[in-house]
């Protein structure tokens, strides 16, 4: 549904996406995660046909993004980031406006706006001038105008910001209804919103691609720098030397408390030692009260990422270009 | 063609609820109704429209950026520009739709001074062919002058700005010319033929021209052709 061939944009000199390739399926939630400037919004604009990419290609719905423009903007519902609308006019008045753009005829308009205005929310205020409205319920007009036309891909640039926790789960959940008849494409930077509503992560920063995948299979390539945490009743130095032997295990650090002897060890990635410690204990005679696994949470992941790239933004602005380091996923 | 129909009426009804674009035109009218009490309507004067519609058109030279400089530049501003250029209409229906609106409301300020020539039919005689003639001038003035405006607003996002552009690029095309026609004799000819007010007076004058009529419709393809090409680099930044 939509394709992504090494997209590349400049602004002046800087540059804002950097050789990124990525496709989204029919019918699949793909969230677009990164920190501010990762260049999330600049990709969507050129998926939505706003500005053209310096280099390679991109096409939606089967159409090229530069060739085809008409045929993919029909295609698409989109909300910018801002939500800019005519403040002048009134919600439904903007609402048949923007049906007419998209070429639907008077009774597909009528027909439309009471969908929307149903699946949105604009019961209430829906007769009033923009202008009056909180940012909250911009936002669903905007949401109301990019589901108008019932789009094929829905292309929504940080779609819950400036909602109430309410309205949240709300847009949560009706995205993914959307997504049976539709293909959203979303950005966020707010991680447990892209785990609560997509199937599948793209994590940008810096204009890179620096992982992607379902939000399990993220978690099992950061596995590599899990730990388990065990606490073993036994001597100290025998029972820290027991584990430091077992197989898979990297290294161990112990504290000791009233003979337990609490465990913070470091595993080979993709090891679970876990069974072998237990056997272990069990032979030795020890007791064993805890053992777990710490998985490393996409939580810090996504901020280890956010933060390296602000170290490079520092080292760049300095004038002192650090080797890319990525993240190690 | 129903992208144009949907673009123009949402543009005409904002000038509908504009206060500027109704300061503008009510300046313009009481300017013209003093002009017009000043100069025509003197016991004595020739009673002809000729001074009443030259008046009006160096009036529009100011009035016209003011109406059109908001037609893109708060597009720009407010970033509605996104929500429209990722609509699928071209750029070309865009700049159209919005040099349509704004000629409407331009065409409605000049059917009001049609009291200024009723006034005039009451104390004396006027030529009605005459009047059509220089009315279907004042038009085809206007439209000129609103695609120069719209060609200023396409080009900044500060709608001052916009308006200073287009009252300088109007100001150079009628009133430096005809100056420097008055200063340089010799270049006369040509100048006189490129002069706005020259042509226009043709018009004022009751005469139906067609290298005239020709003249103020290329012009204004020409300055909608340069602010489409404008919008459309707008977005190569
Ligand atoms: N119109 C513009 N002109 C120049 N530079 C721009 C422009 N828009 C964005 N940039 C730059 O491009 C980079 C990417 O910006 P972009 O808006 O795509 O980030 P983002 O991921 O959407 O960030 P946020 O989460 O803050 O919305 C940033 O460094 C930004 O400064
Ligand atoms: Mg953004």
């Amino acid at each position: 549904m939509i394709e992504v061939r090494d997209l590349t944009k400049f602004y002046g000199q800087r540059c804002a996406v950097d050789h990124v390739s990525f496709s989204v399926e029919e019918g699949e939630i793909v969230g677009f995660l990164g920190p501010n400037g990762a260049g999330k919004t600049t990709t969507l604009r050129i998926l939505t046909c706003y500005m053209p990419a310096t280099s390679g290609a991109a096409s939606v719905a089967g159409h090229d993004v530069f060739t085809e423009s008409l045929a993919v903007r029909q295609a698409i519902g989109y909300l910018p980031e801002n939500v800019p609308m005519y403040t002048d006019m009134r919600v439904r008045e903007y609402l048949n406006f923007r049906g007419k753009l998209r070429g639907l005829e008077k009774s597909a308009r009528d027909a439309g706006i009471k969908r929307v205005a149903e699946q949105c929310w604009l019961g209430d205020f829906i007769e009033r001038p923009i202008q009056q409205l909180s940012k909250g319920m911009r936002q669903r007009v905007g949401l109301a105008d990019a589901l108008l036309h019932d789009p094929k891909v829905l292309i929504l640039d940080e779609p819950t910001v400036g909602l109430d926790p309410a309205q949240i789960r709300e847009t949560r959940t009706l995205i993914k209804d959307l997504a049976r008849r539709h293909t959203v494409i979303l950005s966020s930077h707010i991680l447990p919103e892209v785990e609560a509503t997509c199937q599948r992560t793209i994590i940008i920063a810096g204009g890179k691609i620096v992982a992607s995948g379902t939000p399990e299979q993220l978690k099992d390539r950061i596995r590599g720098g899990s730990r388990l945490i065990a606490e073993i009743h036994g001597p100290t130095s025998d029972v820290a030397g027991g584990v430091e032997k077992v197989n898979g295990v990297k290294h161990v650090a112990h504290t000791s408390n009233n003979g337990w002897v609490r465990l913070t060890i470091d595993t080979d990635k993709n090891a679970d030692p876990r069974e072998d410690i237990v056997k272990m204990s069990v032979q030795k005679g020890w007791r064993l009260r805890e053992i777990r696994l710490e998985v490393g949470s996409l939580e810090e992941f996504f901020v280890q990422i956010t933060a390296q790239q602000q170290m490079r933004d520092a080292d760049r602005r300095r004038g002192t270009a650090r080797p890319q380091e990525g993240a190690q996923a | 063609m129903k992208n144009v129909v949907a673009l123009t009426q949402r543009e005409f009804t904002t000038y509908i609820y504009s206060p500027i674009a109704y300061l503008t035109a009510f300046a313009f009218l009481v300017l013209t109704g003093i002009l017009f009490t000043q100069n025509t309507l003197l016991p004595g004067e020739e009673s002809s429209v000729r001074p009443l519609f030259f008046a009006m058109g160096s009036l529009f030279v100011f009035c016209v950026p003011i109406l059109t400089m908001r037609l893109l530049s708060e597009e720009y501003a407010s970033g509605t520009i996104e929500t429209l250029m990722t609509a699928p209409v071209t750029d070309w229906e865009v700049i159209l739709s919005k040099f349509l609106g704004v000629f409407l409301f331009y065409t409605g300020l000049v059917v009001l001074t049609v009291i200024h020539l009723l006034i005039i039919a009451i104390f004396g005689q006027i030529d009605v062919g005459v009047t059509l003639v220089a009315y279907l001038g004042l038009l085809l003035l206007g439209a000129f002058y609103a695609s120069v405006g719209l060609f200023a607003s396409a080009c900044t996002r500060y709608q001052l700005l916009a308006s200073v552009i287009g009252v300088g690029l109007l100001a150079i095309l009628t009133f430096v010319t005809d100056f420097l026609s008055l200063q340089f004799p010799g270049a006369r000819a040509v100048l006189g033929k490129v002069n706005v007010r020259g042509q226009f007076d043709v018009f004022c004058r009751g005469i139906f021209d067609t290298t005239s009529l020709i003249y103020f419709l290329s012009l204004t393809v020409f300055f909608l052709f340069l602010a489409t090409k404008v919008l459309e680099s707008k977005r190569w930044r």
